[in-house]
């Protein structure tokens, strides 16, 4: 009965569908859904940039308007939107943009590198349309705070700017304030670390509609006219729901926030080097928090206020202030997050750095949020076991599997044995992203893991005594992953070589900074090993360091040897 | 299906085993005709991680009961005397701070929480709390290299892996990073950096005469000269001031070519104490007279994207 609609009605029906997932089930449901599907997708997510070729992309989506990549890249041509991940991104390639796009609307570099504020300058001069430039966490060559005005007068459509990483202490301030006056579809706002106290105030003054808004330095000494134009500016924001920023703080300035406190549903203090009374104050102003990123700090003291106060709380980071130190600097253990488990029931999301950690928190924890998709755990010692008992902590991340029945990223750490794969391989069936570092005690564990773990789409593992054996057993497995990272593991380079040879649907690379892999016996281990899936054959862009194994390329390696 | 209380081993079978198509054969066995015999140093756990291993072995090799060589992982705690770098107290020191990318923190907030500490200690003995919107200059003065200031910016740098920084070469498209922390003098990063940009016999990428043109730096000849930017921006030679120095100021390094090396500022009287170098220094290049600053229009030649 398919047939009897027209093309246009079933584009119509299909503009309504927004999830990646969704479009690439419709589009294999049928010859011309598939026609119909790919005229009409405006947006396109590509995990992995080594994995389809631009042009594959373009012949298969001719109207594409924005693209989300991640890894390593091809420079692509592509306009509208561009959002990148993790990649090195050049001056030359942002003239490139400014210069072919001049209706370019949407700019995110997501922890990327390589480029430097003349880059921006000429994305800010040109693209008259921009709507979003998004540096976040990218490093920046932070030549000097004049690229902001090269935003020409007539630039009025900003709705997003992050510039939080430019690392200078310039910034040129007035250019800034004229800008943020000049758009009144704003909404978003992070500054950097050159921007003082006493300037924030000027700056919200001219956006009170702004709804996420991050502190450049958030430090001065206390003057009570300062404080009372803050807090004055502050209270005028009534759509704002998220801060961030917050270096250098000065803990005498936080009471400016609380008239919006009780509107807060974000706040990252993951960069405030406040201790635990300061923050149990703060956080205890508000009640609507969803979201918290904080370092540890907060202390177990401040994680209990944490869940007392914030029963919305959907997502919780603590990062560590000393994470080299010998002996822990705060009084921050596993009891935190079992408080926070306790007492958050909505609870989805955790990062947890600490130094210490107990089967039974863990089963608590689980116990206590069946909700969680997010469970990252660093214990900062390697193969630390359970403090009590001394044991692995197979049964607690084995409990986490269990009771966690949507959990698609986990993070492992602490003292762990094959079990805990055997765990993960039974119930992990939604596990999406797993990262494994220091653990097991053999291929079972990487056999189980593979064997077992259905969605698995990441993952990485480095320190673990896995070798060929899993790898070579569990090949098919590899293609319906996006990719496998391992480092520091027991593979051999002559199994790297085989699986490069028998599947040519995985770009296999080999990375050693220190020789060249067949230099030695294959028999011996390789450094690092990326396998991905690409239908665009082996890359060859890569760094000296990188070696593919392909069939044909190791000739060409070979050649060089 | 394998029950849990069973010893694994390498040797153990999997149920998969005999449906494994690929086969084993191709990677156990002798070495193929091609390769060189491995160096003596060269076993797979002293190469490790960390690019210098000759100061920071952090990693110890075993060999399995197989006989294959594994890497044992490096929670171990380090022999005190194993740490070299200046005002380190190397006691106390846990196994993580060892241990190359663990834990694993995002290279952007290992960054930050450097400059905050640098900044707080750079405030020691101030009066006032809070008093961090000072303008650049006077924060500069503060950090001037009289021992108490050096000391307290090398204790932020003993701490892992805050004393990475970012290298390049001219005429290779790809930097590096180096661990300073690894380093307690000019003549050992020297050393580093000539491992890390010339050994690497695979010349994808790289031009197979640069690589022969700088490998005359072993030699003594000046083709290329090592620099670095320091806090303020200005691109100096290396070597120019006492270790302690030049590791709290700085920023980044290149090794430049030497025909491009005119004009950088440099410190007359220190010209002397470069005899720890390997990267030698052509005099007739340099100006003695203190140079404006370094124009890096030669830095708009990036990486390019790999």
């Amino acid at each position: 009965m398919a047939y009897s609609f027209p093309d246009e009605v079933l584009e119509h029906v299909f503009s309504f569908i927004q999830s990646d997932k969704d479009r690439n089930a419709v589009s294999l449901v049928c010859k011309s859904w598939y026609e119909i599907e790919r005229w009409c997708r405006r947006k396109v997510f590509i995990g992995n940039c080594y994995a389809v070729s631009p042009r594959m992309v373009i012949r298969r989506f001719p109207e594409v308007r924005s693209i989300e990549l991640k890894g390593k890249p091809h420079f692509a041509d592509f306009n509208l939107e561009i959002r990148l991940k993790r990649m090195v991104v050049t001056d030359e390639s942002l003239e490139l943009i400014a210069k072919s796009f001049k209706n370019f609307k949407v700019l995110v570099l997501f922890s990327c590198e390589g480029f430097s504020t003349d880059g921006l300058a000429a994305i800010a001069a040109s693209c008259k349309n921009l709507r979003e430039l998004d540096l976040r966490e990218s490093e920046v060559d932070d030549l000097s705070g004049h690229w902001l005005a090269h935003f020409p007068e007539t630039c009025t459509s900003l709705v997003s700017l992050n510039i939080s990483c430019l690392g200078s202490d310039e910034v040129s301030f007035s250019a800034l304030e004229r800008l943020v006056g000049r758009c009144p579809n704003l909404r978003s706002l992070r500054l950097n670390r050159a921007v003082t106290l006493d300037k924030i105030a000027n700056i919200l003054r001219r956006a009170p509609q702004l709804v996420d808004f991050g502190t450049g330095n958030y430090a001065a000494e206390l003057q009570p006219d300062v404080f009372s134009n803050l807090a004055g500016a502050f209270s005028s924001c009534k759509e704002l729901k998220s801060l961030s920023g917050f270096w250098d703080v000065v803990p005498a300035y936080l009471p400016a926030l609380y008239s919006i406190c009780p509107r807060l549903t974000s706040l990252n203090l993951s960069y405030a080097t406040i201790q635990s009374p300061d923050l149990i104050k703060l956080v205890s102003h508000c009640p609507r928090l969803q979201r918290l990123l904080v370092l540890d700090y907060v202390e177990d003291s401040g994680l209990e206020e944490l869940a007392s106060s914030c029963k919305d709380l959907q997502e919780l980071r603590v990062f560590p202030s000393d994470p080299f130190g010998a002996e822990p600097n705060v009084s921050l253990t596993e009891q935190g997050l079992v408080a926070v488990s306790l007492g958050c029931p909505k609870l989805q999301s955790v990062l947890y750095f600490c130094r210490r950690m107990s089967n039974a928190a863990l089963v608590t924890i689980a116990q206590n949020c069946p909700n969680l998709t997010r469970f990252r755990l660093c214990i900062i010692e390697p193969k630390t076991p359970d403090y009590l008992t001394l044991e692995p902590l197979d049964a607690g991340f084995g409990a986490i599997v269990e009771h966690c029945k949507d959990l698609r990223r986990l993070s492992l750490s602490g003292l762990l044995t094959d079990h805990v794969f055997e765990y993960i391989g039974t119930y992990g069936k939604k596990l999406e992203m797993l990262s494994v570092a220091f653990a097991g005690d053999s291929d079972l564990g990487l056999h189980h893991v593979l064997s077992g773990c259905e969605s698995l789409r990441k993952l990485e593992i480095r320190d673990c005594p896995f070798g060929d054996k899993a790898l070579l057993a569990n090949a098919a497995k590899l293609e319906t992953m996006r990719s496998l990272w391992m480092s520091s593991c027991a593979v051999s380079f002559g199994a790297c070589q085989l699986l490069g040879q028998k599947m040519p649907k995985l770009n296999v690379e080999v990375i050693d900074e220190t020789e060249p892999p067949d230099s030695r016996p294959e028999s011996y281990p390789v450094d690092k090993l990326y396998i991905y899936r690409s239908v665009a054959g082996p890359r060859f862009d890569m760094p000296p360091f990188v070696w593919t194994m392909d069939e044909a390329v190791k000739i060409l390696h070979g050649s060089f040897a | 299906v394998l029950s849990k209380g069973e010893v694994v081993s390498e040797a153990c079978s999997y149920p998969a085993e005999s449906e494994l198509e690929l086969g084993l054969g191709l990677s156990i066995g002798g070495a193929t005709g091609k390769t060189k015999p491995a160096t003596a140093t060269s076993s797979w756990g002293e190469c490790g991680r960390i690019l210098t291993a000759k100061d920071f072995p952090s990693v110890v090799s075993h060999r399995t009961k197989n006989g294959g060589p594994s890497v044992s992982v490096s929670g171990i705690k380090r022999a005190a005397e194993s740490v070299s770098h200046e005002g380190g107290s190397p006691t106390g020191v846990s196994g993580s701070s060892q241990v190359v990318g663990w834990p694993p923190i995002r290279a952007y907030r290992m960054n930050s929480l450097v400059n905050q500490a640098k900044s707080q200690r750079a405030d020691e003995g101030d009066s006032g709390i809070g008093e961090k919107d000072k303008p650049k200059d006077a924060l500069k003065k503060k950090l001037n290299y009289n021992g108490n200031k050096i000391s307290s910016t090398t204790t932020v740098n003993e701490k892992g892996h805050l004393g990475f920084v970012k290298v390049n070469m001219d005429g290779i498209p790809i930097g590096r990073k180096v661990d300073l922390n690894a380093h307690s003098c000019y003549q050992s990063l020297a050393q580093a950096l000539e491992d890390m940009f010339l050994r690497s016999t695979n010349s994808v990428g790289v031009e197979k005469e640069q690589l022969t043109k700088a490998s005359k730096l072993l030699d003594g000849s000046s083709e290329f000269v090592l620099t670095y930017e320091d806090k303020e921006g200005d691109w100096m030679l290396v070597g120019d001031v006492p270790w302690r120095m030049f590791v709290s100021s700085v920023r980044r390094l290149r090794i430049m070519r030497t025909s491009e090396a005119n004009g950088l500022g440099i410190h007359k009287k220190s010209m002397a104490n470069h005899s720890c170098f390997s990267f030698s220094v052509s005099e007739s290049c340099y100006s003695f007279v203190a140079a404006p600053r370094f124009h890096d229009s030669n830095e708009r030649q990036r990486s390019k994207p790999i």
